[in-house]
């Protein structure tokens, strides 16, 4: 019984091997997204907005054909080492571009940077990477963490709001996001809620909302969490009596589900879907056509990550050979960012600026958000200073 | 045959210098291993553990606390991992063991979440977002598992040993009156065995094996996470048995590898990769008893029956087998109209 | 203060284990009466949730899409029974995991592939909109007193429609010994079709009234399908009563213990270690009661007599 299926194995085996030879002069280039379970949404949009840029650059970066290989991390951490070390081991490419959650970076961080490849994160931006920790292989192309937090209580502390009530789930993030708000605003705080993560139901907190009357609240509350919470916020008729401000909450890949429920709502953020440039525009409108769905900030980072290879590509006049000098290009950041301003900190974590965006409605019916107001410039992380890098 | 296989693979893949094959193939071995301790359950006492992703995580979390603490020789994480998974195995056995069938399956989920949400709770250690290992455990200043194909024969090593430990177990005096209380516990007891401590040692072993293949995924992926204990992975590990036969040592290991392989394999192809993956696990347990291998006893009989020698012969076979098939299906769903009193 | 909030969570936490119990009810019945691990019973939940939103959008009424949507479930799960389930009846529970764990995979697969990954989301129905004030200073969200009379209203129905008719007989006799049934002459796959079409309904049913209130996405059905597996263990399987009432307790259990767990350890310890042990021991909470009574009471708290 055991003998009939050692040729299956051997089968499927052989099957992996051959997929490895391809042409060698491709500049190869693998993606880590989560593209399975609930989150799906989030790996879709940056997955969709590398791809665009790829397009838009004629599926050539730097001057070589790309190809892009796409992988599911399904949101399992040792799933994800195995997928990054595919790319590295058996595809061998030069980049991986990955992921959207920081537990999956945390994960896949020492396979890929550990390997010599060169790892830019879309997305998640921890502490750890920023300072002590930071890698001369390590790209950020979204912020850290802290910055985007920062950006609500800033906002709150000039627009002279007096009162506030803060809610976030209970993990570290959750934890970071109210520090983070609470050292830019000085004003009061009538209330502080860590609600457990993945919890669905908000009455409680409404009712304590309620009962304390503040200005404004402050939210953090990412994925499905914020959608129940928006809906049941104004359900609950306190969207007109206390400003909505926010973190991660109501961006274009949770508006389909909030709609007219987040209208007006503000939240913080690097860039909007309006931000006035050609180059956005341009991106925007393909982005729609092509997807049928307003890009969000996960899609408009892969895309920027996209024109820093290809700017630091044609400073190495396409060659990945020599790796110092590599990251000495991709360093310099030789692209025009979809979000205007962007240099890279020591960290290699990104200098650029914040904005307050709100929630609108646009002429043919889908929500967006849009600049509202900038709060920061050239506003870099407070971690740099702890990384050793110049 | 198995393990030759597993042995002669890198040399294998050498050829193509795919190494990521070398990960591929010990992260489905370290799999394998758990999916044995899991058989052993299943398959000989009929204990259903919905819960044994836990100790692949203890194990896994022995290691990443160790190696927080600047501790990272397996002299002293090994017995650890395991000695912790064990001692949890050992407790929770205490109460499961109360249980039979479906309420067995659901306490043993029970206390596989309470240590999953424990671990998400670790602050210090990375809470949900998991704990990235400093470095490999280390053997005596030596650093086994630095080099990808000595860590793989070493990984195969445990599997083998593993192997042979459930075998010697099953087939003991011990396995026996274990297997004896599957079929007849009432009898078992009367014949004047402690069923429960026997079911006991058996659970202890089982989840002590767990807590060796923990030692070993934390080390492949220099990681540590909630994520390797939550309930997905307890179900995973049941259906890799199921798929593979349970009762039978080579279907855990079969049943894995088919498993994580087509898994791979199916989401290299299309994004929507569960889309096929789940009809064909459906028609698997439909066509089959027994999983993979009692469908390759089933094909075997079959070729003998039909005398297939030829292509054609096979290709006649399979126009009958269908034929047949088809006539079996429309008369059992329409017994629905028809039987009176079958149940 | 206090009081308003626990009135509150009270409230919510009934409103949870109705919800429960809805989607619990029928994976009993169907455990109960046919001995078959039904793992797709959460993703019939989903289904029912993803049908009232695409009905909705198709009609624009409430009412219209929710007739539609629990007759889709219904032939969904009708269609399951006859093509897949039927065939898993007489083999081990094993197979029946496996065989519908797959089932979840294509289901969730297929709900991304047909609706998209990103969540969508029902509106309520502008009758039931806005909140109502329960007392001075409490006020409450009409929707979820809906889905809590609806669901005492469905327990009620079930009571009765167990305890008082000729086929809740059979189901009752069923639950308690299926072949000595069929053996007395009743069409035993007709009865196990009529209980699995009408679980498959209630799973569908719940999908639909919980649909306002959280985004509808992918893989929803999985963690409720675990907590209705909690809920039927420890109501004793095949037992209505028993269902409905550790539903009440879970939903309570759970929804009470994430909101007051911190404050309640902070009675004993720092605040600090409060605020993180207090949110596991929440989490954990459902579970710590699973084992609890499953230790003292094996079999659940109601278990079917005869068996």
């Amino acid at each position: 019984m055991q003998r009939v299926f050692m040729p299956v194995a051997a089968i499927a085996a052989l099957a992996l091997v051959t997929t490895g030879a391809n042409a060698q002069d491709k500049l190869k280039i693998g993606l880590v997204a989560t593209l399975s379970g609930p989150p799906a949404v989030l790996g879709q949009q940056m997955r969709n907005g590398f791809e665009l840029a790829v397009k838009h650059l004629g599926g050539k970066l730097g001057g070589r054909e790309v190809e892009v290989i796409v992988q599911d991390d399904g949101l399992k951490p040792d799933v994800a080492v195995s997928k990054a070390k595919a790319l590295v081991e058996r595809d061998k490419v030069d980049f991986v571009v990955g992921p959207i959650f920081s537990n999956i970076l945390q994960a896949i961080f020492k396979p890929v940077t550990g390997a010599g490849v060169i790892l830019i994160s879309p997305n998640a931006g921890t502490s750890n990477f920023a300072g002590k920790q930071c890698n001369p292989n390590f790209f950020v192309t979204s912020y850290q963490n802290d910055q985007a937090f920062g950006v609500p209580g800033q906002y709150a502390q000039d627009a002279g709001i007096k009162s506030m009530f803060l809610i976030a789930p209970n993990y570290q993030a959750g934890r970071d996001a109210v520090a983070g708000v609470k050292s830019f605003y000085k004003g009061k705080i009538v209330g502080e809620d860590f609600v457990p993560l993945g919890q669905l139901d908000y009455s409680a907190e409404l009712s304590k909302i309620a009962a304390t009357k503040p200005d404004a609240i402050y939210v953090f509350l990412p994925g499905g969490m914020g959608i129940n919470f928006v809906k049941q916020f104004r359900q609950a008729g306190l969207a007109d009596k206390v400003k909505f401000l926010s973190s991660f909450t109501v961006d274009e890949s949770t508006l389909p589900a909030q709609r007219d429920a987040a209208l007006g709502f503000l939240g913080g953020a690097n860039w909007a879907p309006d931000l006035d440039n050609p180059q956005n525009k341009k991106f925007v409108a393909d982005y729609v056509k092509a997807y049928h769905a307003v890009p969000a900030t996960y899609a408009f980072q892969a895309y920027d990550a996209a024109l820093l290879i290809d700017g630091a590509l044609k400073l190495t006049k396409g060659s990945t050979a020599d790796k110092k000098a590599l990251q000495a290009a991709l360093k310099k950041a030789n692209f025009v960012s979809l979000r205007g301003s962007f240099k890279f900190n020591n960290n290699q974590y990104p200098i650029q600026d914040f904005y307050m965006t709100k929630v609108v409605k646009t002429a043919d019916g889908m929500y967006e958000t849009a600049i509202f107001k900038k709060v920061f410039s050239n506003y870099g992380d407070t971690y740099a200073k702890d990384c050793p890098m110049k | 045959m198995m393990f030759v296989a597993f042995a002669l693979f890198p040399i294998a893949a050498t050829f193509g210098a795919e190494a990521y094959l070398i990960d591929l193939f010990r992260r489905i071995m370290i799999f394998a291993i758990a999916a044995l301790a899991l058989d052993l359950l299943v398959g000989y006492g009929a204990l259903v553990s919905f819960g044994h992703a836990a100790f692949i995580g203890i194990g896994a979390y022995a290691v990443g606390i160790l190696a927080a603490s600047n501790v990272s020789d397996m002299i002293i994480s090994l017995p650890l991992a395991i000695g912790a998974a064990a001692l949890f195995a050992y407790l929770t056995g205490t109460i499961c063991l109360r249980t039979r069938g479906v309420y067995f399956i659901m306490i043993t989920l029970a206390f596989g979440q309470m240590a999953y949400f424990f671990a998400g709770s670790l602050a210090p250690y990375g809470g949900d977002d998991g704990l990235t290992l400093a470095m490999r455990s280390t053997l005596l200043g030596f650093a086994p598992f630095k080099h990808d194909l000595l860590f793989y024969y070493i990984v195969l090593g445990c599997l083998v040993g593993c192997y042979w430990l459930c075998r010697a177990l099953v087939i003991s005096r011990f396995g026996r009156v274990f297997r004896g209380a599957r079929e007849n516990p009432t009898r078992m007891a009367a014949l004047g065995f402690d069923v429960f401590r026997y079911q006991l040692t058996a659970y202890t072993i089982s989840g002590a094996l767990g807590g060796l293949a923990g030692f070993l995924l934390a080390n492949a992926t220099d990681f540590v996470s909630p994520a390797y204990m939550s309930w997905h992975r307890s179900g995973e590990l049941i259906v890799m048995i199921i798929l593979g036969g349970i009762g039978n040592l080579n279907g855990a290991i079969v049943g894995t590898v088919a498993f994580l392989l087509l898994g791979e394999w199916l989401s290299d192809l299309t994004e929507n990769w569960e889309m096929i993956f789940g009809p064909l696990l459906v028609v698997i347990i439909l066509l089959a008893r027994g999983g993979l291998l009692g469908l390759a006893a089933q094909m075997a009989a079959w070729y003998r029956r039909e005398n297939i020698l030829s292509v054609g012969d096979f290709i006649a076979a399979v126009g009958r087998y269908l034929r047949q098939l088809a006539r079996r299906t429309i008369k059992s769903t329409l017994q629905t109209s028809r039987s009176r009193s079958r149940g | 203060m206090f009081t308003y909030l626990f009135i509150v969570q009270t409230l919510n936490g009934l409103q949870f284990g109705v919800l429960l119990f809805l989607i619990a009810a029928g994976l009993t019945l169907v455990f109960g009466v046919m001995n078959f691990i039904n793992l797709a019973h959460g993703v019939q939940y989903m289904l029912g949730a993803y049908l009232a939103v695409m009905f909705y959008a198709m009609t624009g009424s409430m009412l219209l899409a929710l007739v539609f949507a629990l007759l889709a479930s219904l032939a969904v799960g009708l269609f399951l029974e006859f093509v897949i389930f039927r065939h898993l009846y007489d083999r081990d529970h094993l197979d029946q995991v496996i065989a519908t764990f797959g089932i979840i995979l294509f289901l969730d697969q297929a709900v991304k592939y047909v609706w998209g990954a990103a969540p969508l989301s029902l509106p309520i129905p502008d009758m039931f909109s806005g909140s109502v004030v329960l007392m001075p200073g409490l006020i409450y969200p009409i929707w979820r007193l809906v889905i809590i009379g609806s669901g005492i209203a469905v327990a009620l129905l079930l009571y009765v429609l167990v305890s008082r008719t000729r086929f809740g007989m059979l189901v009752r006799a069923g639950a308690n010994n299926a072949p000595m049934v069929s053996a007395l002459g009743v069409n035993i796959r007709r009865l196990f079709m009529i209980v699995f079409g009408f679980g498959t309904m209630l799973a569908g049913f719940a999908g639909i009234m919980i649909a306002p209130i959280l985004s509808v996405q992918p893989g929803m059905g999985d963690t409720i399908l675990i907590l209705a597996f909690v809920v039927i263990v420890i109501g004793g399987i095949g037992s209505i009563r028993g269902t409905f009432i550790a539903a009440l307790l879970i939903g309570l259990a759970d929804t009470l213990g994430r909101s007051f767990a911190v404050d309640f350890l902070r009675l004993f310890m720092a605040p600090s270690p409060a605020q993180v042990v207090g949110p596991a021991i929440a989490s954990m909470l459902i579970y710590l009661m699973m084992a609890l009574v499953l230790y003292f009471r094996p079999t659940g708290l109601f278990p079917p007599k005869g068996r």
